[in-house]
């Protein structure tokens, strides 16, 4: 093993640990001379290893600590980890790994970077970004934010150059062989006479000697599986019905239960009578718990059946009963006072806004995240441990939390981080794991198998912001002059992180996420955030603030352009000011034939640009005008990620999104009713439907120096990009999602 | 009562209005069938009885008219249906936790119209809902997947 002298100036290092039988490879992270909080745990000298290859008699093992809900995160990290390391991905396993604070995400850190400003005690001492060394703090071993990619391309693939390097001279030691005449295959040196030596066969002299260091990446053109169409791993298993995921686990002795909370969303338990429910078939028990009831059956059906048949009185909802006053509050915060952050403003907005000022306001509603999968979790606690498995992106907020409510360690809190159904940033909250704790607390040692029913995952999710945002803009001589664009939403970081009883200070940059930072040069622009106080609690729903910013971005860029008589695409070419972005709408004007918003009677198309999560992703929307209502025909997207992993993976992603924020922008919403989301299930919230979907034609640009996730960005340009689509094909013009409000669609 | 799964007979207690989708998940332990919604809005739970996909949050226990077949009995990983190999040739599953129910009505609307048009095809799959938005891939696969039964 290296000696902590030698590695206390690298930013990370590949260490090895022997394992029963073999060897296990990984980054080091150690205790360094100023107060790093990741190595808080740590004596000084002293180091722990974070693997991520392991190697025993039972084959190869790639630990993959970003969580998978769909987006194929263990299949890209595996492929990360297999490409220096020469496996065949049908030759490994894939494991989540345990919860552990040195796989925090260095990506995610950098984009929350300005709601975690600096200036609270512990952050101040430390040296580097405050954001960064914030996120160590607490650990994130998070998955969201389309960081899985970023954060994993370099760790990983060094992570498995090393193990593959001291295989060699593994090999080397036990052969006499130089490690300059071996090579590595699928799985095994290959000696110079052919004679081929497994990995396994290797492991444990592996395990004896100092890991290779500072082993160079392989040039791009060596690559056998990044940018190559790959067979994901998991896609058999889920095209076969044998993949597994949290809501179908099964722990011996298990009892069923549900949830009967509040409608009102975090309102509280009065009064309640389960007698009728208690005499059910199966019904074991009905335990108060924060904010609602626990039903425990023996059978899901036999639990969600007992909770229809409790009455119970509630509290009022902890914010304003009724729609009409969501929205008051929100047109209530355009105030200097409510302002959260003013981070663009060029030129001078206040003179170039003078005579024919163009104004206009524009809103989002609230939106369910509705995975397909309902949320559900198996927690069981005994006297000192517990154990809990769920489909998680927060494990590591599991274990504190559960620590918390239970009194039981940190670290004697075991989580099994199981696949996912989906999440769309659902899976960021972890109500149903503390209520499944608050259960299993009062039946201890029996593991509670707690399922939302699909009614309360709907009514009960933390929805994506409300946001409203007024326009003022300025054409002159043919050209976009001036644009002040305010945007007032409630902020999702204080919301999220205070329902996780951390504070977030500062402004929160996802209330301009997607409006501040667009690279279009408006010679007076200005952007500004406001912060709504007093509205429903909030979670991050996919692309975040950008979700309903690059729709009011883009939609008053759109207004200001048909007023200066321009084309909506030459006149975003015009005022690009970044190469990057240029190659986008370049490419969607290529890929679309682009010849206009009108490019036949009774058609239109619409363009927009989003910056988001460090990718620009442009997209062209074409409609037809029937006498039954809109039909989008084609959607063309183009997305500048700096390097496509996986072209396939890439493919469905892209066409995902563009669906995900199309059916919500034309036909989603939650509202609220004395408090109570009016949205129960899928018959009020549909999303989109097969025979509503467009051809998606896709392109991914990798001209950028860096690599970006492209789970979101792909969002936030679609709704607008369809509003401007039905204006060419219409004439009406769009300000307020969803659009099935105002128009009908085919 | 007793009931036919996947060519298996079982005797299974329970209520006669317990949702076929129960009896098959938690007291048949078989959770290739899908809970996504519970009122025949997501196809998630779709199923076949005597060949014809059905939504099993729907069917009440006492109700079963035939023989079920689960995705686990449609097919294998090591022996896959046609319309199975055409959904990994295709790679459509994102999450992946519809597609037990796309394949399932997938199959049942093959088995009735060899070569369905695009309308047949929007017509026979809308009711399957799939959130992460896999439908472009839903509609090449059921292609695929007609086409190779066409030539076998």
């Amino acid at each position: 093993m290296a000696s902590i002298g030698k590695i206390a100036r690298r930013t990370f290092l590949i260490g090895s640990a022997a394992i029963a039988g073999g060897v296990a490879f990984g980054v080091w992270r150690y205790k360094t001379p100023y107060d790093n909080p990741l190595e808080s745990d740590l004596a000084e000298g002293e180091a722990a290893l974070t693997p991520y290859v392991k190697i025993d008699a039972n084959g190869v093992t790639l630990i993959t600590p970003r969580a998978d809900k769909g987006q194929g995160a263990y299949h890209v990290q595996a492929a990360l980890i297999a490409e220096e390391l020469d496996v065949d991905l049908d030759q490994i396993r894939v494991d989540p790994g345990p919860p552990d604070r040195a796989y925090w995400n260095t990506a995610l850190s950098a984009e929350a970077a300005d709601f975690m400003s600096p200036g609270e005690g512990v952050m101040n001492r430390l040296a580097g970004g405050a954001a960064d060394a914030m996120m160590k703090f607490i650990g994130l071993q998070i998955t969201g934010g389309s960081t899985t990619v970023p954060d994993g391309f370099t760790k990983l693939r060094q992570a498995g150059a090393s193990a593959r390097e001291t295989l060699k001279l593994a090999a080397s030691e036990q052969t006499g062989t130089p490690v300059a005449q071996l090579t590595t295959k699928s799985g095994q040196v290959i000696l110079p006479d052919g004679t081929a030596l497994p990995f396994t066969e290797l492991a444990a002299i592996a395990a004896t000697l100092d890991p290779v260091q500072d082993v160079a990446l392989r040039d791009p053109s060596q690559w056998r599986y990044i940018g190559k169409p790959m067979q994901r791993l998991d896609i058999v298993a889920k095209s076969t019905g044998t993949q597994d995921y949290g809501i179908d686990a099964h722990v011996p002795g298990m009892v069923h239960a549900t949830v009967l909370l509040n409608p009102a969303q975090t309102g509280s338990l009065r009064d309640y009578d389960a007698t009728d429910a208690l005499n059910m078939r199966g019904v074991k028990a009905v335990l108060p718990i924060t904010g609602g009831l626990g039903i425990v059956a023996d059978n899901t059906w036999r639990a969600f059946q007992a909770a229809q048949a409790i009455k119970a009185e509630w509290g009022p909802a902890p914010f304003p009963a009724d729609m009409q006053d969501h929205w008051k509050r929100l047109s209530d915060s355009f105030t200097d006072g409510a302002q959260d952050s003013r981070k663009r403003d060029d030129g001078d907005v206040e003179a170039a806004l003078t005579g024919d000022v163009i104004e206009a306001e524009y809103r989002a509603p609230y939106l369910a995240h509705a995975p397909l999968e309902p949320i559900s979790a198996i927690v069981r606690v005994d006297d000192d441990a517990v154990e809990v498995w769920t489909g998680t992106q927060i494990p590591r907020f599991i274990q504190a939390n559960i620590a918390r409510i239970t009194g039981v360690d940190a670290d004697k809190v075991t989580v099994h981080v199981l696949m996912m159904g989906g999440s769309f940033g659902h899976r960021l909250e972890d109500e149903v794991v503390k209520q499944a704790t608050e259960i299993a607390m009062q039946m201890k040692g029996t593991p509670v198998k707690l399922t939302y029913s699909r009614e309360e995952d709907m009514m009960h999710d933390f929805p994506r912001q409300i946001a409203m945002a007024r326009a003022r803009g300025k054409v002159e001589g043919g050209k976009v002059t001036a644009l002040d664009l305010g945007i007032a939403m409630p902020s999702v970081m204080a919301s999220q992180m205070g329902r996780q009883s951390l504070s977030a200070p500062g402004p929160d940059s996802q209330i301009v996420a997607g409006a501040w930072d667009q690279p279009f040069a408006i010679p007076n622009k200005r952007v500004t955030g406001y912060r709504a106080e007093g509205l429903a609690p909030i979670s991050s729903w996919r692309s975040v603030g950008a979700s309903s910013n690059g729709f009011f971005y883009n939609a008053a860029l759109d207004e200001l352009i048909h007023a200066a008589g321009a084309d909506p695409l030459q006149e975003r070419l015009r005022l690009c000011d970044d190469d990057r972005a240029r190659k986008v709408l370049e490419a969607v004007a290529e890929m679309s034939s682009w010849d206009g918003p009108t490019p036949s009677e009774g058609k239109g198309r619409g363009v927009a640009l989003t910056y988001s999560f460090g990718v620009h992703c442009a997209e062209v929307v074409e409609v037809t005008n029937t006498p039954d209502g809109i039909r989008i025909d084609t959607v063309w997207t183009a997305a500048e990620v700096g390097t496509v992993v996986d072209p396939v993976n890439f493919e469905n992603l892209v066409q995902g999104g563009v669906i995900f924020a199309l059916g919500h922008a034309m036909n989603c919403e939650i509202t609220y009713t004395d408090g109570v989301a009016d949205q129960w299930n899928f018959d009020s919230y549909p999303g989109m439907r097969l025979n509503q979907v467009p051809q998606i034609e896709i392109r991914g640009l990798e001209n950028g120096d860096t690599v970006h996730g492209i789970g979101e960005p792909p969002v936030p340009p679609a709704a607008p990009a369809l509003a401007g689509a039905i204006f060419a094909a219409t004439g009406t013009r769009l300000r307020e999602m969803p659009f099935n409000k105002f128009v009908d669609f085919v | 009562m007793e009931l036919t799964v996947n060519g298996h007979k079982h005797e299974v207690d329970v209520e006669d209005d317990m949702p076929l989708l129960w009896v098959l998940r938690d007291e048949l332990k078989i959770s290739g069938v899908k809970y996504g919604c519970g009122i025949a809005q997501c196809g998630a739970c779709t199923v076949h009885i005597d060949g014809e996909a059905v939504r099993s949050c729907q069917v009440a226990a006492a109700d079963v008219w035939g023989a079920v077949t689960t995705i686990e009995g449609l097919g294998t990983p090591d022996a896959l249906h046609a319309v199975q190999a055409a959904w990994i040739e295709h790679q459509v599953a994102q999450c992946g936790y519809c597609q037990s129910g796309q394949i399932m009505q997938a199959a049942s609307l093959l088995a009735e119209n060899p070569a369905p048009s695009d309308a047949d095809i929007d017509d026979a799959m809308s009711g399957n809902l799939c959130r992460c938005g896999t439908y472009s891939r839903i509609r090449a696969a059921v292609k695929t997947a007609a086409k190779n039964l066409q030539e076998a």
